[in-house]
């Protein structure tokens, strides 16, 4: 679906974005009045700050296609994305910010001024960093194909290259303020053509799921098929096909009959209006009205209770491992202020989820064709034009594009700047040196580039969930135990570290690079977390018990310090 | 890939590498010497493996680790080290004799001699006992008695004996040298506190005689000058912590700029560009203060009109980057590079300290970068970490 909107959108926030990255620090404030220069970021505003570096491509896209695809149990995801502030605030937030540690390997070091440990957290940041990469590049290079037909690779590749080049100009700068901006770019832009697209939708008659028993176009839609695909036909569908089906050359209309059809690579499929959609996605969820019942299967498993609970734990104690978001609670100055920007931000994401979970379920009446291709990710960016016809529609989905591309290249560039640093600091340890954090840039986007070739055909909020559950079993035990128990050990840390990190790794690996599709294998494999999260607090607590002789000496010093308000003096204070 | 490539790459050199030294290792082994030295060799690396945990001093944890490396040395059934008051670690078999060891030790420890215990002082009831003698030799630092080493095997010979002096002897050389770590990290600590909190006497004079000046024509702006003054000296003057965070500093040094403007009035023009991510950083406290009394003094204290000062703090990644500029007469480079160095005073000093400081907190990589030329102005930019361990505001 090629607009020149689209396409003028997607430069322009290109060019934003690069000019903003390159430019942004002669925006900052130059005063002569030191309240002013010395006034701390609000909690309000880091909250925005925090939101707009969180919001990726995931929640933008992703929600709203796996809502579309699998239904009402898809809703975990949106709720997990804002409830692991939830764990955050309760348990991590204001301790970990009077540690003072500015990154995850900086609280492994002061909690317990363990190397070796420091070294493993570092390895682990990168991991994610770079597995939640991938879903941004894949994302963007989906919006380019939706926007000018590019070939999935070629997508990838230039959003890549942007983002490299956005902090190679910028450095290493973040500037607040600009990540604050961002979170209410992503809002206007789902919010305003949603706002547009509803009351069109009440003016004609307000059509819902429920309405029809399978997915059903409401107009003719022409469909072409990148890949060969087994779809399925629920109910008999009379279609035009040009090109390959069922292994034999067709040109013209066709009945297919319910069942199994295959189809060919570069086939193009016309479904008239009121056509039954067949599906490619070999979902549970065929059927309306079991689309809107839960527990009816997710993406690739047919144990969708174990994937349910799974998946739960991986968003609720994953968000705090995710290395671009936790630096951002540094900025907080103490230890209070950072749980006020944490409920900040719950009550910002709870706002901002509520818009893609409608255009999940206005996109099962007006884009079910996506149903079709697998490429459900695109429904928020098909959705306006598709209901608005004209030039409304058209501008109102190259505002949808935009705000998508502005998530991905904000996104990723504060990923990259993070992985980077880890990088240059910890791997290449040079820490001043502008060539070693180049050299780790190139390098911090080129791995995840790659994987993001290699799993094409994750749907994208899925790749992110994976990258939560290797957070969840590493850094949350780190976390949790290290503020809330006094007998881990260096030890204890970095066994867990590594048994619940590198399972969870290697079980995302496998996920990504061989798609297993069925039984408990494939459930274990795409939904780690319900295994490796309480793996890793056993392995952790365990190994600390048996090496209970090694506790690190400042244990007692550091544990008051992430504990004492910052209101109250350790010491007596003679000049006070 | 590439990457894989290099790796393969280097994983055949390595390969080729290995085999290629075992080779010569085994091709010429009769190399290494007779069996004596092959001996000397093992007693010498067995010791040197012994050394590190010993070099925290004589610790519980320094003890348990090197024991295992001394028993191998003496070839004894169980080696003991107590420190006088409790035992430290007991390696070896006869674990029953165990809560005996800070007895055994008691006489050792009052004499500073080695001792001999025999099968009747031990009074083992079990018949395979492998512990029934013990020699117990003492640990001396600095002149005291400050530990013993006891090998427990089931005949003490004469040569046990002597080995035990020895190794305790040697025991007592590594925990010697962990007094002298100690001691070294106990200069440099009272060198920072030496160092700590310098405000100079001129500034002090200064802002008295400009406060002097308005209490009569300006009583009220006089009493607010004192406020301030009480303030800074406050601050200047606190006991506690040695850091504070960049917000902090950037509060005294505004305090200490309305004192300075009590005296040049409008002739001061202060710029300010400070990114509000790097506020929270902690860093030595009274380290930008002296840069910008620096800055002061060169950029208007020197020469007739208008002089600016510009603080400028970036935040850049997991630095924060400060710098301070003024456009006044500029420093000859060679008088800032004696300074830095420690040689001759002169006006320069308070960088001096500050350099010291920084490089004293945070290791050589953090000291000042000083860019001057006479007549060209000054900039003195400053980096500090947003973390660093044991660094942290209070």
């Amino acid at each position: 679906m090629s607009t020149p909107a689209s396409i003028v959108a997607v430069l322009l926030v290109t060019v934003a974005t690069l000019v903003i990255g390159a430019y942004g620090l002669r925006m900052a404030r130059t005063t002569s009045d030191f309240y002013v220069a010395s006034r701390t970021v609000s909690p309000a505003w880091n909250a925005s700050a925090i939101s707009g570096e969180y919001l990726s491509a995931a929640s933008f896209l992703g929600v709203a296609g796996l809502i579309l695809a699998y239904g009402v149990d898809m809703l975990w995801y949106p709720v997990g994305y804002t409830a692991g502030y939830l764990i955050l605030l309760l348990f991590v937030a204001a301790p970990l910010r009077r540690s003072g540690a500015y990154t995850l390997p900086d609280f492994a070091e002061a909690r317990l001024s363990s190397i070796p440990v420091r070294r493993i957290s570092s390895v682990l940041v990168v991991v994610i960093g770079w597995l939640y990469l991938v879903p941004q590049l894949q994302g963007a290079s989906l919006t380019l194909h939706t926007v000018t037909g590019a070939p999935p690779w070629a997508g990838s590749l230039i959003v890549a290259i942007v983002v490299l080049t956005n902090v190679l100009a910028g450095g290493m700068r973040s500037i607040t303020f600009v990540q604050a901006f961002q979170y209410w770019t992503k809002v206007t832009a789902l919010l305003v053509p949603l706002v547009v697209v509803l009351l069109h939708w009440q003016a004609s008659g307000g059509p819902t799921p429920a309405g029809t028993a399978f997915p059903t176009t409401r107009e003719p839609i022409q469909v072409q098929l990148a890949t060969g695909t087994s779809v399925q036909a629920p109910a008999s569908a009379q279609v035009v096909v040009h090109g390959s089906l069922d292994g034999a050359d067709v040109n013209g209309p066709v009945t297919l009959t319910a069942g199994t059809h295959y189809l060919g690579a570069g086939a193009t499929v016309l479904l008239p209006a009121g056509t039954v959609v067949p599906q490619g996605l070999g979902a549970s969820t065929v059927h309306n009205s079991t689309w809107l019942r839960p527990l009816q299967g997710g993406p690739g498993t047919d144990h969708p209770l174990y994937a349910t609970y799974s998946l739960m734990l991986a968003t609720f104690l994953g968000t705090m491992g995710l290395p671009h978001v936790l630096v951002r609670f540094y900025t907080n100055p103490d230890g209070r202020s950072a749980r006020r920007a944490t409920v900040a931000v719950l009550v910002l994401l709870s706002g901002f989820y509520l818009l893609p979970t409608v255009y999940g379920v206005l996109a099962r009446v007006y884009t079910p064709d996506l149903l079709l291709t697998g490429r459900t990710d695109a429904a928020v960016l098909l959705l306006p034009a598709r209901v608005i016809p004209g030039p409304l529609g058209q501008l109102l989905s190259a505002l949808v594009t935009a705000g998508a591309f502005a998530a991905f290249l904000s996104t990723s560039s504060g990923l990259t700047v993070s992985v980077s640093g880890v990088l240059a600091q910890d791997v290449l340890r040079r820490v001043a040196s502008v060539r070693a954090f180049r050299w780790a840039s190139v390098v911090a986007v080129t791995i995840p580039y790659l994987i993001s070739v290699a799993a094409y055909r994750l749907p994208v909020a899925d790749a992110v969930g994976l990258a939560f559950a290797v957070a969840a079993s590493s850094f949350c035990p780190l976390l949790l135990l290290g503020i809330w128990w006094r007998r881990l050990t260096d030890v204890g840390a970095a066994t867990g570290l590594v048994v619940g990190g590198g399972l969870a790794a290697l079980a995302v690996l496998t996920t990504i690079l061989t798609h297993p599709t069925s039984g408990w294998t494939a459930a274990l494999l795409t939904q780690p977390a319900a295994w490796c999260v309480p793996l890793a607090f056993t392995v952790m607590v365990a190994t600390s018990y048996a090496t209970r002789r090694r506790l690190p000496e400042g244990t007692g010093r550091a544990l008051a310090r992430m504990h004492t308000p910052e209101s109250l003096s350790l010491r007596p204070d003679p000049t006070a | 890939m590439p990457d894989s490539a290099t790796t393969l790459a280097i994983a055949g050199l390595v390969a080729f590498g290995g085999a290629a030294l075992a080779y010569r290792v085994l091709a010429h082994r009769r190399g290494l010497g007779s069996a004596a030295d092959r001996a000397t060799f093992a007693t010498l690396h067995t010791a040197s493996l012994a050394a590190p945990p010993l070099r925290a001093g004589l610790t519980k944890t320094g003890a348990t680790k090197a024991a295992r490396h001394l028993r191998a040395l003496l070839g004894a059934s169980a080696l003991a080290i107590t420190d006088g008051q409790q035992l430290l670690v007991w390696e070896g078999t006869g674990d029953s004799h165990a809560a005996e060891a800070v007895e055994h030790a008691r006489r050792v420890m009052e004499s500073g001699r080695t001792e001999v215990l025999g099968a009747t002082t031990l009074g083992c009831r079990q018949l395979d006992c492998p512990v029934r003698t013990a020699v117990i030799a003492p640990i001396s630092a600095g002149g005291h008695v400050i530990g013993t080493l006891a090998a427990y095997s089931g005949a003490a010979s004469a040569g046990l004996v002597r080995a035990t002096q020895e190794v305790a002897g040697w025991v007592s050389g590594q925990v010697e040298l962990a007094e002298l770590g100690a001691s070294r990290t106990r200069l440099m600590e009272a060198e920072l506190r030496a160092l700590r909190a310098q405000i100079s006497p001129h500034f002090i004079y200064n802002s008295l005689t400009a406060i002097a000046s308005f209490v009569r024509t300006d009583p009220e702006r006089a009493r607010e000058l004192l406020l301030e003054f009480a303030d800074f000296t406050r601050y200047s003057f606190r006991r506690h912590g040695d850091f504070t965070t960049l917000a902090e500093e950037l509060r005294s040094i505004e305090r200490y700029l309305l004192l300075e403007r009590a005296r040049f009035g409008d002739r001061l023009v202060v710029s300010l560009q400070i990114a509000p991510e790097v506020l929270p950083v902690a860093l030595p406290f009274l380290c930008l203060q002296p840069i910008v009394e620096n800055a002061v003094r060169h950029g208007l204290e020197s020469r007739p009109g208008r002089g600016s000062i510009a603080i400028v703090a970036e935040n850049v990644g997991t630095e924060a980057h400060i710098s301070i500029e003024d456009d006044g007469v500029g420093i000859e480079p060679e008088q800032v590079r004696r300074a830095l160095s420690g040689e001759g005073g002169g006006s320069s000093m308070g960088l001096a300290n500050v350099d010291a400081r920084l490089r004293q907190v945070y290791g050589d990589e953090y000291g000042l970068v000083i860019e001057t030329a006479v007549g060209a102005g000054t900039k003195v930019s400053v980096r500090l970490p947003k973390f660093h361990p044991g660094v942290r505001a209070s």
